[in-house]
């Protein structure tokens, strides 16, 4: 997939990116607490996604990745607020519109409806006083205008599409009657009952036991292809990344540090942040060597530094090993490398 | 396996809950019949998804549950036959660290107080000696010795769970269980931690019984490792083994179904499994795995199979071979 300039943001996508970008985020910064107190949550992100593609946003606690899915679906909390930047989404009718100018009926509109999102904690996105039937039919009729026993069918379809078998009569039960990979099934089923245009999914497995995540994350790959939508995949484990997205967007300390593609990003990776997390995976049967010779886990030194204290230049350069003085100087910009990855750092051509 | 090697000996040991709902009563199977033993000084993983039984296990050791039935020994002591009395001065010898590094530390008591409570309910006399000991868990886990007068908020996850091993640590234990204690954490964190484990280990000749789920991290630090399903073994093997020549087809989809990171990987002999984890209210006849799996013939219902050794060392509770 060619990528775009996410240097220059609002620049006109490439002649040659063939299908339009379902979502495109300009220069995204968030904001939270008051004026006096405004911590900077995440800032200058870019990202697009193509139909049928699925893009992962993967970092560790606070790098802002579950901020900028928030953003995207304009649920951010009480205190949280966009203070820049453009979240253009290319609805069903192939209108393209700005969320971030859109009041809230105008959202309501659009949530569940072109934008489906599915979370990390199935049960706690259920209402356990209706029947999973009543809470997949209430977008189909909001949003599509079917009649209540059309919508049931439609329900009972989608229910069948998620893999739950006896559909008809699961759908008359409980969320506590599902288990939790059952439960995750029926969140998509919701998400998805009115085709919509992108898919947000928040850490969607995590809750769940491997076996059953390889279930959800085979089921999502194929409901892609069917569908065709767009997803935007967060996550902090690199594995469900390999497994299901097609492009990542690193993020660290509330910024975007490298983005390519899954084989660009897993494969040669550019910033020293990625290639540091990458290295802190224990790989199933590599333990054995490394016993061995005695060698520990790579791990990064020290923690990621707080909103409140962000540091000047690269945000980690305290915990880099490559890092010098001019690292500490600017912010650095998202340089294209040589292998076409996008990586937010100096030196990547020196280390 | 005689009984001079095995410093911890576990037999038979079963958990059942009762269940009273409206009209209904129902038993929780949450371990059946598991035995295994641990050499002194070896670190053992207990491996598998939820209801499998891992913290069951774990917290009956250390007897912080009652088990129904079955016997726990350790350095030829029996643990459930203790006394009440005789069991808190015997917990000095064994120490459990949580897995939720902020719900494992009272925020009321600074990192001095949370370390130096078990050395005061186990007798050990003089403020200053207390203090000593206390300090130098913290270096053990390469945390600052004003540590000591702080509290747990101010630190991060990762220094918290240091501060929970350290907890374990102060009283000189002989046994370990530690259960998820890096699950919580960010795999860079994570690292740190495992690597400050396996050295603890190494240094002091720890037994530890490491609970996880995740199969990367307990092969990264573990000796053997004990694969469970719905209360019961599938599988013992050495770890190298176990991750090399799965012989249960319940640990081979288990190693199946993590991702790699490699986004070309060939995924066409990927076993998914279908199907949920059983209701531990209602297990499957015979073998527990049956139902999901997908080597399972007439045989598998009728009767439980036993842990059998395969080789040495490897053991696996399936009739199947395949």
């Amino acid at each position: 997939m060619p990528l775009s300039p996410m240097t220059e943001p609002m620049a006109a996508p490439p002649a040659d990116a063939a299908p339009e970008p379902t979502l495109r985020v300009d220069g995204l910064k968030v904001g939270f607490g008051g004026s006096q107190t405004r911590l900077i949550a995440v800032e200058d992100i870019s990202l697009h996604i193509s139909p049928g593609r699925t893009l992962a946003l993967v970092g560790e606690s606070g790098s802002g990745k579950s901020v900028t899915s928030l953003a995207v679906i304009r649920l951010l909390a009480a205190r949280g607020r966009i203070v820049s930047g453009r979240i253009a989404l290319r609805d069903k009718a192939g209108a393209v519109r700005d969320l971030v100018e859109l009041d809230e009926p105008a959202l309501e509109a659009v949530r569940g409806n072109d934008l489906g999102m599915i979370f990390q904690e199935p049960m706690t996105s259920l209402n356990p006083v209706l029947t999973v039937g009543e809470q997949i039919a209430e977008p189909i009729r909001i949003h599509m205008g079917l009649s209540r026993r059309a919508a049931m069918q439609r329900a009972i379809e989608m229910l069948d599409r998620v893999g739950i078998p006896g559909a008809a009569e699961r759908a008359r039960q409980y969320p506590h009657e599902f288990s939790g990979g059952m439960r995750q099934r029926v969140t998509i089923a919701i998400a998805l009952a009115c085709d919509p245009v992108l898919l947000l999914a928040d850490e969607p497995t995590t809750a769940l036991d491997v076996t059953v995540q390889m279930q959800i994350l085979n089921l999502l790959r194929s409901l892609q292809q069917q569908q065709g939508m767009a997803m935007l995949f967060v996550t902090h484990n690199f594995g469900v990344v390999a497994e299901i997205a097609h492009d990542v967007s690193v993020m660290y300390a509330g910024q975007i540090v490298e983005h390519g593609t899954v084989r660009q990003v897993l494969k040669t990776p550019r910033h020293p942040y990625t290639r540091g997390l990458l290295a802190c995976v224990p790989q199933l049967g590599t333990a054995s060597e490394h016993k061995k010779q005695a060698t520990p886990l790579f791990s990064i030194p020290g923690m990621v530094p707080s909103l409140r204290d962000m540091p000047r230049g690269c945000r980690f350069a305290a915990r880099c090993v490559h890092a010098e003085a001019r690292c500490r100087e600017a912010t650095p910009a998202l340089e294209t490398t040589d292998t076409g990855n996008i990586a937010r750092c100096i030196r990547w051509n020196e280390i | 396996m005689s009984e001079q090697t095995d410093f911890l000996s576990v037999r038979g040991l079963t958990k059942h809950y009762v269940q009273r709902g409206i009209g209904r009563r129902q038993t929780v199977h949450a371990l059946d019949d598991v035995s295994f033993t641990v050499a002194r000084g070896e670190t053992v993983g207990l491996v598998g998804e939820s209801g499998s039984g891992k913290t069951t296990i774990g917290r009956a050791i250390l007897r912080l549950i009652e088990p129904t039935a079955g016997q726990v020994l350790l350095d030829g002591t029996d643990v459930t036959a203790l006394s009440p009395r005789a069991l808190r001065r015997f917990r000095k010898r064994m120490q459990y660290v949580f897995q939720d590094p902020y719900a494992s530390l009272s925020p009321r008591m600074t990192i001095g107080e949370i370390l130096t409570e078990g050395l005061v309910l186990q007798g050990v006399r003089g403020r200053e000696k207390r203090r000593q000991m206390a300090l130098d868990a913290l270096a053990s886990v390469d945390l600052p010795a004003d540590a000591l007068d702080r509290y747990a908020f101010e630190f991060s996850g990762g220094q918290r769970q240091r501060i929970g091993i350290a907890r374990a640590l102060v009283l000189e234990p002989e046994l370990i269980v530690a259960d998820e204690p890096v699950s919580a954490l960010d795999v860079s964190v994570q690292a740190q931690t495992i690597n400050l484990l396996r050295s603890l280990q190494q240094r002091n000749n720890l037994t530890m019984l490491f609970i996880s789920h995740d199969l990367g991290v307990v092969e990264y630090v573990c000796d053997r490792i004990i694969v469970l399903f719905l209360g019961r073994i599938m599988e013992i093997a050495s770890s190298e083994t176990l991750l090399k020549a799965p012989r249960h087809p319940y640990t081979r989809a288990l190693i199946s179904a993590v991702p790699g990171l490699d986004p070309d990987a060939d995924r066409s002999g990927q076993q998914v499994l279908q199907g949920d984890i059983p209701n531990p209210a209602n297990p499957p006849s015979g073998c527990v795995f049956r139902t999901r799996c997908p080597h399972a013939i007439d045989r598998c219902a009728a009767e439980v199979p036993p842990l059998e050794e395969v080789e040495p060392g490897h053991f696996k509770a399936c009739i199947r071979d395949v």
